[in-house]
C-alpha cells in the first residue's frame, strides 16, 4: 500500500510502531535511516489530514429497503 | 443461674468470643434478609465528601441506618432530602466492627411520583434481570472512527452540536445522520429503526444516539424498551446522549457508553486534533533523537578506532565505516531541518546534536559519498555495484553522476 492511500489510523498506528522499533535499539544503521524516512511521512501525512480534512455530512436514506447515503444540505 | 438454664436455646454452654457472637448475627440477619423493600421517611440525609450518601428511613417507631453507594447514585432520578417519603430495595448488613446493622440500599423510588417514574423503574429492573445492561457485552469506542453514525433529529440543535464538535476535534471522518423523530407518538420505533438502518449499511464505526434536553416526557422515547433493545442488538457500539448531565435514561443504561451530552458524546467517540497534533510531534521527535543517538553512537566507535594504535591496519574498514555513517547523518540532517521548520524548539535541539557531529567537515578533507543512483543506498563494497551502474558522488561542495566501466574486487578483476 502506497503511504499516502493510508487511513488515519493505519498511518499513526505504523508511526507509534516506528518508534517502538528504533526505542528497541538493535536496527542496523541503513534500516534506522528507511525507518525514520518512512515515520517521518507518516507524520506528515498524519498532521496533514487532521489539518485538511474537513468532515463530511451525509444523511441515510431509505428506498423500499434499500439504503443510501447523500450529502446533507 | 437456674435463670439462664430455663431458656434452652443450645448455646448455654459455650461461650462466644465478640467476633464470634458478631458473626453469627450477621449470618442469621443476612440471611433472613437477603434482599427487602422498606418503606418510610429520609431523616438525617448527609452526602459524604465520597460521594456516598448516608441517611435513616424511619417511622414513627423506629428508624434504620441506611447506606447509598456513588456507584448505585446513577439510577437516581431525582435528589434525596430529609422528609422525602421513599420505597427502599436494599441488603440488610451489619457492620461488625461497631455492632450496627444497616440497609445497604440498591434502588429507591419516591412515593406518590407520576406514573413515568413507577414505568422507568419497571422497565429499568426487568431489563437489568434479562441482563440487557451487562457490564461484559459493552463494546469498545474506536480509537479513530472514519464513519460515526448519528441517530437523532436532523432538523434538532443536538446534531449541529455534534457535527461542530466533531469537524473541530477530528476532522477527517464522515458523519451518516440517521434520522428519526426524537419525542412524540411513534418517535421510539423510528430511533430503534435509525439505528438498526446504521448497522445494515456496513461500515459505521460507532453511532451516537441522542437529542438535546427537555423535560421527562419529551426524552421518553429514549425510556421505551424498543430503544433499548435495538442498542442491545447493535453491533455497532452505541454511545448514548440524550438531554443534560443530570438526565439517566434506559437507553443510557443499555448503550456501550452513557454521555452526558449530545457535545459531550461528539468528544467521546473522537479524538482531538491539538492533542493528536502534539502526540505526532512527540513521536517524530522521539524518533530522530533515536536515530541521531545510534548515529552518534558509531561515530564514537569510528572515532576511537581512528585514534587507536591499529588505525593504519585498519584504515580502508575505518574508512568506508566513517563515509556511512556520515553519509546517514547527512540524509538524517537533510530530512530532520525540513521537519524543524515547524518547531523551533526541536530545531535547536537537533541542529545543536547535528553540528556536534560535523559531518561536513569529513567531506572537506576529501573524502566522498558514493550511492547508487537508482536506488540511493550507500555504497561500500564494489560488490554493490555493476557495470553500467550510474553513481552519484557527493563531495564537500557539489555532486556528479558517472558510470560504472569495470567492477575490480580486492586482488584482481572479475
Amino acid at each position: 500500500m502506497k503511504q499516502a492511500d493510508k487511513t488515519f489510523e493505519e498511518a499513526f498506528s505504523r508511526l507509534e510502531e516506528i518508534v517502538q522499533i528504533l526505542e528497541a535499539g538493535d536496527t542496523a544503521l541503513e534500516k534506522t535511516l528507511s525507518l525514520y524516512e518512512e515515520g517521518s511521512g507518516l507524520a506528515k501525512l498524519c498532521s496533514g489530514k487532521l489539518l485538511e480534512a474537513e468532515a463530511r455530512v451525509k444523511k441515510l436514506l431509505n428506498d423500499n429497503g434499500s439504503l443510501y447515503t447523500e450529502p446533507l444540505e | 443461674m437456674e435463670f439462664f438454664r430455663e431458656g434452652h436455646t443450645g448455646y448455654e454452654d459455650s461461650v462466644f468470643t465478640v467476633s464470634g457472637l458478631t458473626g453469627n448475627i450477621r449470618e442469621l440477619l443476612e440471611g433472613s434478609f437477603s434482599a427487602v423493600w422498606v418503606e418510610g421517611e429520609i431523616s438525617n440525609f448527609k452526602r459524604h465528601s465520597s460521594g456516598h450518601m448516608y441517611f435513616s428511613i424511619k417511622d414513627p417507631g423506629a428508624s434504620i441506618a441506611c447506606v447509598l453507594w456513588r456507584g448505585r447514585q446513577a439510577n437516581m432520578l431525582f435528589q434525596l432530602r430529609d422528609g422525602l417519603h421513599v420505597k427502599i430495595f436494599g441488603r440488610i448488613t451489619v457492620f461488625e466492627k461497631y455492632g450496627k446493622y444497616q440497609l445497604d440500599v440498591i434502588q429507591i423510588i419516591p412515593v406518590g411520583e407520576g406514573n413515568l417514574q413507577q414505568a422507568f423503574f419497571e422497565l429499568k429492573q426487568r431489563l437489568f434481570e434479562e441482563g440487557l445492561f451487562d457490564d461484559a457485552l459493552k463494546k469498545p469506542v474506536p480509537r479513530f472512527p472514519r464513519i460515526i453514525g448519528v441517530v437523532t433529529s436532523p432538523t434538532g440543535a443536538a446534531l449541529q452540536d455534534i457535527i461542530s464538535v466533531i469537524g473541530r476535534r477530528f476532522p477527517c471522518v464522515t458523519i451518516v445522520v440517521s434520522p428519526a423523530r426524537v419525542q412524540g407518538d411513534g418517535a421510539a420505533p423510528e430511533i430503534a429503526r435509525a439505528i438498526g438502518q446504521l448497522n445494515d449499511l456496513g461500515g459505521v464505526d460507532v453511532i451516537i444516539a441522542g437529542r438535546g434536553g427537555g423535560s421527562l416526557e419529551d426524552l421518553w422515547a429514549f425510556n421505551e424498551e424498543i430503544v433499548a433493545r435495538a442498542v442491545y442488538d447493535s453491533v455497532v457500539p452505541v454511545v448514548s446522549a440524550v438531554g443534560h448531565e443530570v438526565d439517566v435514561t434506559i437507553c443510557d443504561f443499555a448503550a456501550d457508553v452513557r454521555a452526558p451530552t449530545p457535545s459531550a458524546a461528539a468528544e467521546l467517540v473522537v479524538p482531538d486534533k491539538k492533542e493528536l497534533l502534539l502526540t505526532i510531534e512527540t513521536l517524530h521527535e522521539n524518533m530522530a533523537g533515536l536515530a541521531l543517538q545510534q548515529i552518534a553512537g558509531k561515530q564514537r566507535v569510528v572515532a576511537s578506532v581512528v585514534s587507536g594504535y591499529a588505525f593504519r591496519s585498519m584504515e580502508n574498514y575505518v574508512q568506508q565505516r566513517m563515509q556511512q555513517a556520515d553519509a546517514m547523518a547527512e540524509k538524517l540532517s537533510a530530512a530532520a531541518v525540513r521537519r524543524i521548520e515547524k518547531s523551533r524548539a526541536s530545531y535547536e535541539k537537533i541542529s545543536g546534536r547535528l553540528c556536534a557531529m560535523d559531518p561536513n567537515s569529513v567531506l572537506k578533507r576529501g573524502y566522498s559519498i558514493t550511492s547508487l543512483k537508482s536506488s540511493g543506498s550507500v555504497v561500500t563494497s564494489s560488490e554493490q555495484v555493476e557495470s553500467g551502474d550510474i553513481l552519484e558522488t557527493t563531495f564537500s561542495s557539489g555532486q556528479a553522476l558517472s558510470v560504472v566501466k569495470q567492477v575490480l574486487q580486492e586482488g584482481g578483476d572479475t
